[in-house]
């Protein structure tokens, strides 16, 4: 929205509650999951990960991560977003199994 | 099998059933239908939001809840039955109060604000039953499947919405004759600055029709917060993601509005689908961008894997819709497609709205029994018997079966 000053502060405070009472996401424990869930939970709950698995492979998950920061201005540095990728990639690919 | 596929081949029955029966320590299964990612049948469970029935969750931040296909037996969907979906997680409780409408932009000669009272109280107000239907509804069944949230066949609701027309509030900001698009804006944000804000803009022609409205109503109640408080577009006809919800600001300009979720998202190949209604001055050599709904239906009972005595009367009960032309025929088959008789409809609740329809038969032979609907509109067109694949997993209108058992 254009004009932001009172209804900014009213979102603060609702972002901060929403994320306070989140219920947390558990992604698969394996390298890469604490970069990957520090950065992607910036932004969106972890659900959206598990969801879209394990339908999507290497080269579907780096468009993924290359949208949200290319598209949605998250700032990844590269070294993160290959970790990201991998652990993506290996733990909610093509040859994994769903979350049991 | 495990518990997973034997939850998933009986669905919608025994996840609504054993929450109705309320008590359960766990948190009940939700009822999704089959063919959906595996992930989600790991994550999608029935959650509470504040304020509505159990809805299916796909993801919590931003909020994306889908409704339980048993709940459209009825053409009109309850608020609080209503499926909930935000692009981005920054969402404000709006203050009705300081609430106020900006509309503007350089295409209007009287720019103005107007409050929630103004809005209420000094332009004529319409009521309109109209389908607002996410573009990705039924996404998860695409094949393969596509990126996106992976909804089911619950990304949609019917509803009484009730404003004024938007081309009386755009009156009074005096449009200009060149206007091509009108801008519309919503209080929801990206947690970070640098996100392209969710802003979308629609053809002047179909900000101007007599059915687009300002709705502050739905339902004969104040709109919901998770519908749009205290504002919010209803484009009847078009897919939900043009009704903006919780708007701030409305903008005629006078060349095509290029950010992010015009240019970037939201978009079908040209020529792919069969629909009338086109947005010229966003399209491209490749694709354009999505506009009315393909015509569709859903069965809502009886449930997947239901099972019938013999001799039982089994009462199919769905709904279907369109882009606004109007449904005209919904044939049942009860056989798997085999063989397809024509169902009673409910009553015209208006072109843009769920048709209800009903079709009963008697449960004459054991076995498994694939009920399918399909509808038919004003202009003859039908649902497709197989996808039409598209890299978004828009426009899914394949018709569908529910696999009941009669013993």
């Amino acid at each position: 929205m254009r004009k932001i000053s009172l209804v900014t502060i009213a979102l603060l405070g609702a972002a901060a509650s929403a994320f306070a009472q989140e219920r947390p996401v558990p992604l698969k424990d394996a390298a890469g999951r604490t970069v990957t869930e520090n950065i992607c939970s910036g932004c969106h709950s972890l659900d959206y990960i598990r969801i879209n698995a394990p339908f999507m492979n290497r080269q579907t998950w780096t468009a993924s991560v290359n949208k949200m920061v290319q598209m949605f201005g998250a700032p990844i540095a590269p070294n993160d977003a290959a970790t990201i990728i991998d652990y993506l990639t290996v733990n909610y690919g093509p040859t994994t199994g769903s979350e049991k | 099998m495990d518990r997973r596929h034997v939850l998933r081949g009986l669905g919608g029955a025994l996840g609504l059933a054993s929450l109705r029966a309320g008590g359960l320590a766990r948190a009940a299964e939700a009822p999704l239908a089959a063919g959906l990612p595996d992930g989600l049948y790991d994550t999608a469970t029935l959650e509470t939001l504040p304020g509505k029935r159990p809805l299916i969750r796909l993801t919590t931040r931003p909020p994306n809840y889908e409704t339980p296909q048993s709940y459209f037996a009825g053409a009109i969907t309850p608020n609080d039955a209503f499926f909930v979906r935000y692009h981005l997680a920054t969402i404000p409780r709006v203050n009705a109060a300081t609430w106020k409408l900006d509309i503007g932009g350089e295409g209007a000669a009287a720019p103005l604000s107007l409050a929630l009272s103004e809005l209420e109280t000094n332009f004529e107000q319409i009521e309109i039953a109209a389908v607002c239907q996410c573009s990705g509804n039924r996404r998860g069944f695409s094949n393969p499947h596509v990126p996106g949230v992976q909804w089911g066949s619950g990304a949609m609701g019917n509803a009484l919405w009730r404003g004024p027309r938007l081309k009386d509030v755009l009156a009074r900001a005096q449009l200009r004759g060149d206007v091509a698009e009108i801008v519309f804006d919503g209080a929801d944000s990206a947690p970070l600055a640098d996100t392209p804000d969710f802003i979308k803009s629609l053809p002047a022609a179909k900000a101007i029709d007599d059915n687009t409205i300002v709705a502050l109503r739905m339902n004969g109640e104040p709109l919901p917060h998770f519908h749009g408080f205290p504002a919010r577009l209803i484009v009847p006809g078009w897919t939900a993601t043009y009704w903006m919800k919780h708007l701030v600001s409305i903008r005629a300009v006078t060349r095509p509005y290029d950010g992010f979720w015009m240019r970037g998202a939201y978009r079908i190949p040209n020529n792919l689908f069969p629909v009338v209604q086109r947005f010229v001055s966003q399209e491209t050599p490749a694709n354009t961008p999505i506009t009315e709904m393909v015509v569709n239906s859903i069965i809502a009972a009886p449930n997947e894997g239901q099972r019938f005595r013999m001799g039982e009367m089994i009462e199919v009960r769905g709904v279907a819709w369109d882009g606004g032309y109007g449904i005209t025929r919904v044939e049942v088959s009860t056989d798997g497609g085999m063989n397809w008789r024509e169902a009673a409809l409910g009553p015209d609740g208006g072109r843009f709205g769920f048709r209800g329809f009903t079709y009963r038969f008697a449960a004459d032979a054991a076995g498994v029994r694939r009920i399918m609907a399909k509808a038919t509109n004003r202009i003859g067109q039908t649902q497709v018997d197989t996808l039409i694949f598209n890299p978004a997993g828009y426009h899914n209108n394949v018709v569908r079966p529910t696999t009941v058992t009669i013993v």
